[in-house]
């Protein structure tokens, strides 16, 4: 009870403090009128099951919008995700710790409908899951009444080369009306997904912004032990924007106060006692977010090259795959080690 | 009476369809430009002057499209404009999402002419291209 509470009056504070959007996938609104400050995404993985928890906070569309989410496998489960898991997560990252540094450095490289896998709601949101190319899935997107950016093609396509499997998730105006719900109130949503190994979509961030624009998002890992990652934030890009890209901030196991409230929020009593938590920063320009965010959690250290969204299964030959595997798990040692070794100063 | 009016109807036709062929030296052609990921394929033309030129355009794309074809002016006013839809204009036409449309222009003097989508936020995207006429 007094942890219960102590969370609530915690995640007060930091909401009137800083007053965040939360959102996770691409926004797709008429005329851009959508404002999204921050993304907050927790990608947690046990037993083979990736539990994806995202909110989603649409300020200021006219009641006339949603997003698209890429999923890497398909959801069992969509449900309102508990109270304060996301902003528990943030508050555990809060003051920001020693700043870490770039997790790694690539050049990286009509008619027909998609299967609906699953249809729910969850509060004030219409939630599909579809199953087909990018297309398939552009074409039920405009058909229920999305209005698709010009970059929403190649993204689409980008995602749909290596799963085929999307969540849309509508703002359904009236209900909300009826619920009492304001826009700019944050939806959480959490999704089950039997999966081989998890990875987060990031590119679909950058989804209809102009090349200038910042993108910044939190994002939690919490997995049984410390994972390897992949992904493609470029040296370059951050010495010319001067916005570091995606950094790798904490990596240690988790607090026995986080995992207990964490625990104890709606949907997370799969939660084991024990889990490793990755706490990444997102900070970039849109133009420079070209890669999602690949995990091996097998122990192997060898995040995919494909999940990172560096290479495409049919097009990535063997050679090319093989050196950005070496190289990415090269900059990742870096990074634990530079990390590691603050650590200690700090210590 | 009914002879003179037919002998005038004769010279008219003979002169419209004087007036809508090539004239000595000019050619006609098509041109398939395909769309992909908001971007025209190709994206750079040539024709010589005098050119009447079918464009067929394929929109391989899941959202619309527009194909419109025109000097700076012409393009600055469509960017800020609010016409639905195209097709009446010879080098204007809509390209519905996964459709094929098609429109004829006759390129005239020596220069260079734009071709761009100007539904919102396409044309800064970079889905533009440039015809050469020389």
């Amino acid at each position: 009870m007094f942890r219960k509470s102590l969370v609530s009056v915690g995640v007060m504070a930091f909401l009137l403090v800083a007053a965040p959007a939360w959102a996770c996938g691409g926004l797709v609104a008429p005329n851009g009128t959508i404002n999204l400050v921050r993304t907050t995404t927790l990608a947690a993985y046990h037993n083979g099951v990736e539990h994806y928890v995202t909110g989603f906070n649409f300020v200021g569309a006219g009641g006339k919008f949603g997003s698209i989410v890429p999923l890497p496998d398909v959801p069992t489960k969509v449900v309102r995700a508990g109270d304060w898991t996301l902003q528990r997560l943030v508050l555990e990252v809060q003051p920001p710790v020693a700043e870490g540094r770039a997790l790694l450095a690539f050049d990286s490289v009509a008619a027909q409908m998609p299967e609906v896998l699953l249809e729910t709601t969850v509060d004030s949101l219409d939630i599909t899951v579809l199953k087909g190319g990018a297309t398939e899935v552009g074409n039920w997107a405009r058909e229920n009444g999305f209005s698709l950016s010009p970059d929403a093609p190649e993204v689409l396509d980008f995602y749909a080369r290596r799963s085929p499997i999307f969540m849309a998730a509508k703002f359904n105006a009236k209900r909300a009306a009826r619920q009492g719900i304001d826009q700019g109130t944050s939806i959480p949503v959490h999704l089950t997904i039997p999966t081989d190994n998890p990875w987060v979509p990031l590119r679909i961030l950058a989804l209809g912004r102009k090349p200038a624009e910042a993108v910044e998002a939190d994002v939690f890992l919490l997995t049984n032990d410390r994972p390897a990652l992949l992904a493609g934030a470029s040296h370059f890009d951050a010495l010319e924007t001067g916005r570091p890209g995606l950094v790798l901030t904490q990596s240690a196991p988790a607090s026995d106060g986080l995992m207990a409230d964490l625990r104890s929020d709606k949907g997370m009593g799969w939660m084991p006692k024990e889990m490793y938590l990755t706490y990444l920063k997102l900070d970039t320009l849109a133009d420079d977010l070209t890669y999602d965010l690949a995990i091996d959690v097998t122990g192997q250290g060898a995040p995919s090259p494909v999940d990172a969204g560096l290479t495409f299964p049919t097009l990535g030959s063997p050679e090319r795959t093989w050196v950005m595997w070496v190289a990415g798990a090269v900059m990742v040692a870096a990074g634990a080690a530079a990390l590691s070794r603050r650590r200690t100063r700090l210590a | 009476m009914r002879k003179v009016l037919a002998a005038g109807a004769a010279v008219l036709a003979l002169a419209s369809a004087v007036a809508c062929s090539p004239g000595p030296g000019s050619h006609e052609r098509t041109v398939e430009i395909t769309i992909n990921h908001s971007r025209f394929d190709p994206s750079e033309l040539s024709f010589p002057a005098g050119t009447m030129v079918r464009f067929v355009i394929r929109n391989t794309d899941p959202i619309d499209h527009e194909f419109i074809l025109g000097n700076q002016e012409v393009q600055d006013r469509h960017e800020s404009g609010t016409e639905a839809h195209h097709g009446s204009i010879p080098g204007e036409v809509s390209v519905p999402a996964g459709e094929i449309a098609t429109t004829t222009y006759r390129f005239g003097e020596d220069g260079k002419l734009l071709f761009g989508c100007h539904l919102p936020g396409h044309w800064d995207y970079g889905m533009r291209g440039l015809v050469v006429v020389a």
